[in-house]
């Protein structure tokens, strides 16, 4: 691919900032139709429970109040929230939009009420009785697991959703030939992925036309319409999904609840727009959880430092029930259990429990993390064991940068990367030698100071579609109107990551116009042909390639007209800077030339087909491996365990980048939520399955003041994947920066003897372990 | 996050609200920055009949200073007080405080009356309060009562404010030339408020601690002066020694001590030591 690099490869501010800055873009709850009614979903507060008797007789009777739904009303009218996971022997319990007969986690949707406003709505909620008897709560992963453990889904018989494993090569000889065995126990703590615009849904049914359009804050609109459409058995093509401004996701959007469904149903049944706006609460008891293993990772090493084999035995707490993408998330951990070494013999076992408390799901991350984390973990333990400094242990396993493609043991392919680089650039950045130097004058002195280093490979670019539940490829079409606008609809659902902007630079620099002049529409279903969505740092590198490719045909369309205007053949015409140029005497026509006489067609080739638009469909070929290495340096307060993370080093390489600014923008909030993981995020169930992180007051996201000073920098490793060599950047901030942060808190605690602790470290646990 | 019906009063004028409180008794409660009570109200953890919002009275937002005493208007915000240059001079130790309260957009709108009155066992004011022995002006249909702030903090969430009346002023008085003091606190890392706060204040004579006062916020169920630390260091020699044998004994005059997902009992009270140290030290820096 050719193209100017006017606007790509620069740091362009984005687009969509001036509206979202001034307050004036638009996101669901500012979509006003008059005549809404508006919904108040009842929750359960057990967290198993089953329901003798639900009596909404007070709430009907309510001022203001148009219907109130329970369970028995929808049973058989709307169908289950699906789950697209797929995997042997999965257990998959039919989930309603409304509770049937019974509540397995405190948040579990038990009543529906329609109000004229959300404030009676919520009035009349507080009158509707439930006769709830209480059933005994499963609240941990270990135990859900244990035969004698209380039954979730009693038509199972036990807890136990589906056992999966994953990995090749002889791991019982490696471990067998082990110098030393080096073995970790590891919790990797829920956590809320937290979008700052809280989830969302708007339905308006028009009976006339039996269209249902459905605004929603998510991800996926296309394969939300689908889902939808199935569960309310209403032709596909009569449901819009139209996603406005979507404030944020990491996850937490990729999936079809139970509202839209239950608001689409409810519009149908009065013919009115109907619109349910998610609390904070809710939020945080209702929408999807992250992470949430536990498990044991075991390394067989040979004393000179070289790994022969891993194993990872875990249970997945995966909360009640199965959202979209449930199964699948802990899968992705058994694909990169490698990270960037040359691992010969890999097995992960893991077993999927049933508890009561909220489905775990896709955040940030999704499944890597918790990879990243524990190989990195283990890789400073095993370190730490051999008596070998932690960088080069990681050197010596390396794949190498000559080694690519590169099959792991875990059966996945890397497409390129040169781990060596970016690892260099970062310990240059610290240097990393002078910084031991200044750690032991530090110890020697009394000083708690630790040094931290993650090297991370994940895996974006999702994904071949053989791979994915859904298909993985994605869609975009260009059209150059006849002022020579340019719009492009895209089959990706950007939420903060910025394509609006990116795209442009993309379409601004193939077609040599004013990336001002190019119009990115996303997320309406009637307007845009079907796409996949934006997640699993997809955006760029299979939306971003889709673009390039429907650029590439309207180029070639307008060049076959241009020759044809210019009376010369096409091979001979060469565009440039927007122009097609080559023609005899000097002609020259520029691209909007040519898409105003496409349109008007007054002179065009026999089989030359009006007007100026291409559509493309790519399919990746392979996932993308972005990969990197974040330094983290931090002192302890002795006396308190307070973390002081005194420098941040991330080199990250995501292949070729298109805007550096948003790059970095990635970045710094992805190492955001990847350090509130390591030191404070935690979502915390009682042993009744209440939830004590209830609100931000207890769950403590990042803020501004909380995060260090970030010092990046980057490698580049394009991609042989895409036409773009982009490998995505979305979730590598958190992937690499748990560990980095973890590992440099646990050297600093070298000294005491201290070889882990888990997640998040609060200082108190930190303090405790310096004083065991 | 969507509140329970209520009845709402917007005053003008502080008779007019006493007014309102008088007619209205315990069905209604004051708003004044509302950075507690609305989100309270929002969870609907509690429902309130009467909203008196005190807001639109112009005249309870000032700091004067005057013969000795500084006196705040109720409805200051912490940020007017953190950033004022008067407290600053004649009472940093409030102007310490005020700063770390919450963060940015807390400090703009939340007040200096309405923290006190709403008591939250972690509030960081309560310390400050009760190290500079601070009044509360208490106005109500009857007239008007001064509390010491040690007679103030009653409980949990309690205070010695009765139905009908309302706080109007803090009153501290300052010496000509202010004592050293220093407000030091370990922040919940999701809500800002202090896991532990140590206010200190101080006069030195060369080397020796002429008096001190020290109030601890976040640890017990209510703030509270540290008494058997002042007792130790009054008089005393302050150094490393002293300063520890006294911090020891920050957590002695605390009624219970609380403890969460955040910080254990054994922790808070393990972190009024340290900082009940680091608060005595960075006053006496100043002094």
């Amino acid at each position: 691919m050719s193209f100017l690099a006017k606007y790509m490869g620069q740091r362009v501010k984005r687009t969509e900032d001036p509206r979202l800055i001034q307050g004036i873009g638009h996101y669901v709850d500012d979509i006003k139709l008059a005549d809404t009614l508006h919904v108040v979903i009842l929750r359960s507060q057990y967290a198993h429970a089953k329901i003798n008797s639900i009596d909404t007789s007070a709430a009907k009777n309510a001022p203001g109040i148009v219907a109130v739904y329970t369970g028995a009303d929808i049973a058989g009218k709307i169908g289950n929230i699906p789950c697209a996971g797929a995997l042997p022997g999965l257990k998959v319990p039919p989930m309603a939009v409304l509770a049937q007969g019974k509540v397995v986690y405190v948040g579990h949707p038990v009543a529906a009420v329609v109000a004229t406003d959300k404030y009676k709505a919520k009035d009349a909620a507080d009158l509707i009785e439930v006769d709830y008897e209480p059933l005994d709560v499963i609240s941990d992963g270990e135990a859900a697991a244990q035969a004698d453990s209380p039954v979730i889904h009693e038509e199972f018989g036990d807890n136990i959703a589906f056992v999966h494993s994953a990995g090749s090569g002889d791991v019982d000889a490696a471990f067998a030939t082990a110098d030393k065995i080096v073995t970790q126990r590891l919790n990797h703590q829920r956590l809320a992925p937290i979008s700052i615009e809280p989830r969302g849904v708007l339905a308006q049914y028009f009976k006339g036309e039996g269209q249902l359009n459905l605004w929603s804050s998510t991800q996926i609109p296309h394969l939300m319409r689908t889902q939808v459409a199935i569960q309310l058995g209403i032709a596909e093509n009569k449901v819009r999904v139209v996603t406005p401004e979507v404030g944020g996701g990491f996850g937490c959007k990729l999936n079809v609840y139970a509202e839209e469904a239950l608001l689409g149903w409810v519009s149908m049944q009065l013919n009115k727009p109907v619109k349910w706006i998610e609390g904070r609460r809710e939020n945080l008891q209702c929408t999807i959880h992250g992470r949430s293993q536990v498990g044991t990772v075991e390394v067989a090493v040979k004393n000179d430092g070289t790994l022969l084999g891993l194993r990872y035995n875990v249970i997945a707490d995966l909360g009640a029930y199965h959202q979209l993408l449930t199964p699948a998330i802990p899968t992705l951990t058994g694909l990169m259990l490698a990270g960037c070494y040359k691992i010969p013999a890999i097995q992960m076992n893991c077993t999927g429990v049933f508890t009561n408390k909220m489905a775990t799901d896709a955040y940030r991350g999704a499944g890597r993390p918790e990879a990243t984390y524990l190989v990195e973990r283990i890789m400073d333990r095993v370190a730490q064991e051999l008596g070998m400094d932690p960088i080069a242990l990681r050197q010596k396993n390396f794949i190498q940068a000559d080694e690519f493609p590169y099959t792991t043991a875990c059966g996945v392919t890397y497409d390129s990367g040169d781990y060596e680089a970016a690892l260099a650039k970062a310990m240059d950045i610290v240097d990393y030698k002078k910084l031991r130097e200044e750690q032991a004058a530090a110890r020697a002195v009394g000083r708690v100071m630790g040094i931290g280093v993650s090297t991370y490979v994940e895996i974006c670019g999702m994904g071949p579609s053989g791979a994915m539940p859904a298909g993985g490829w994605e869609s975009a079409t260009v059209r150059v109107e006849p002022t020579g606008k340019v719009t492009v609809l895209t089959g990706i659902s950007p939420h903060g990551q910025g394509e609006e902007t990116s795209f442009a630079q993309i379409v601004g620099d193939m077609l040599g116009v004013d990336m001002n002049d190019v119009l990115v529409i996303h997320g309406d279903t009637s307007i845009v042909q079907y796409g996949i969505g934006t997640f699993g740092s997809r955006g760029l590198a299979v939306g971003g390639a889709a673009l390039v490719c429907a650029t590439e045909k309207v180029v070639k369309k307008a060049k076959t007209l241009a020759a044809h205007l210019l009376g010369t053949d096409a091979d001979s015409l060469s565009f440039e800077n927007g122009k097609f140029v080559g023609a005899p005497d000097d002609k020259v026509l520029t691209i909007q030339e040519v898409a105003l006489a496409a349109h008007t067609a007054a002179s065009i080739p026999e089989d030359f087909e009006p007007g100026l638009s291409a559509q493309h469909f790519f399919e990746p070929k392979n996932f993308t491996y972005p990969s990197g290495t974040h330094i983290c340096v931090v002192e302890i307060d002795k006396d308190t365990g307070d973390i002081d993370i005194k420098r941040y080093v991330a080199v990250d390489d995501c292949g070729n980048q298109i805007n550096p600014l948003i790059v970095q923008g990635q970045v710094h909030g992805g190492i955001a939520q990847g350090l509130a993981q390591a030191l404070f995020e935690e979502v915390v169930y009682d042993e009744n399955g209440q939830l004590i992180t209830g609100e931000l007051m207890d769950y403590a996201v990042p803020k501004a003041f909380q995060v260090p000073h970030y010092e990046l920098d980057h490698a580049v490793t394009p991609t042989p994947v895409n036409p773009l060599g982009a490998k995505g950047v979305g979730e590598a901030g958190t992937i690499g920066s748990t560990p980095s942060i973890a590992n440099a808190v646990i050297d600093a605690l070298a000294p005491f003897g201290v070889q882990h602790i888990d997640l998040p470290l609060r200082p108190e646990k930190v303090w405790r372990a310096m004083n065991a | 996050m969507i509140p329970a019906n209520f009845e709402y009063h917007a005053p003008t004028t502080v008779d007019e609200a006493i007014g309102l409180l008088a007619q209205h008794g315990e069905d209604c409660k004051v708003l004044a920055g509302g950075h507690s009570l609305i989100p309270a109200m929002k969870l609907r953890l509690t429902q309130i009949p009467v909203l008196v919002d005190i807001g639109k009275i112009g005249d309870l937002s000032y700091i004067k200073v005057d013969g000795g005493t500084i006196s705040i208007g109720a409805m200051t915000t912490h940020g007017a007080i953190a950033s004022s240059d008067e407290v600053k001079q004649h009472c940093p130790l409030l102007a310490e405080c005020g700063g770390q309260v919450g963060d940015q957009q807390v400090r703009n709108r939340g007040t200096l009356g309405g923290s006190l009155v709403h008591a939250d066992p972690a509030a960081d004011w309560p310390a400050a309060i009760l190290a500079l022995n601070a009044e509360v002006v208490l106005k109500s249909a009857n007239g008007e009562r001064v509390v010491k702030a040690s007679d103030f903090f009653v409980d949990m969430l309690t205070t010695d404010v009765q139905p009908g009346e309302l706080l109007t002023e803090i009153r501290v008085s300052v010496p000509a030339q202010p004592k050293a003091s220093a407000y030091l606190k370990v922040a919940q890392a999701a809500s800002g408020f202090a896991v532990v706060g140590i206010a200190a204040q101080l006069e030195m004579d060369g080397d020796t601690c002429k008096s001190i006062s020290i109030g601890v916020t976040g640890l017990a169920p209510k703030a509270y002066r540290a008494s058997s630390v002042e007792a130790a260091l009054a008089g005393a020699t302050l150094d490393d020694a002293s300063v520890s044998a006294a911090a020891a004994k920050a957590d002695a005059d605390a009624s219970d001590a609380m403890g969460d997902i955040h910080a254990s009992e054994d922790y808070r009270r393990h972190l009024a030591r340290v900082y009940a140290k680091r608060a005595v030290q960075a006053a006496a820096a100043k002094a």
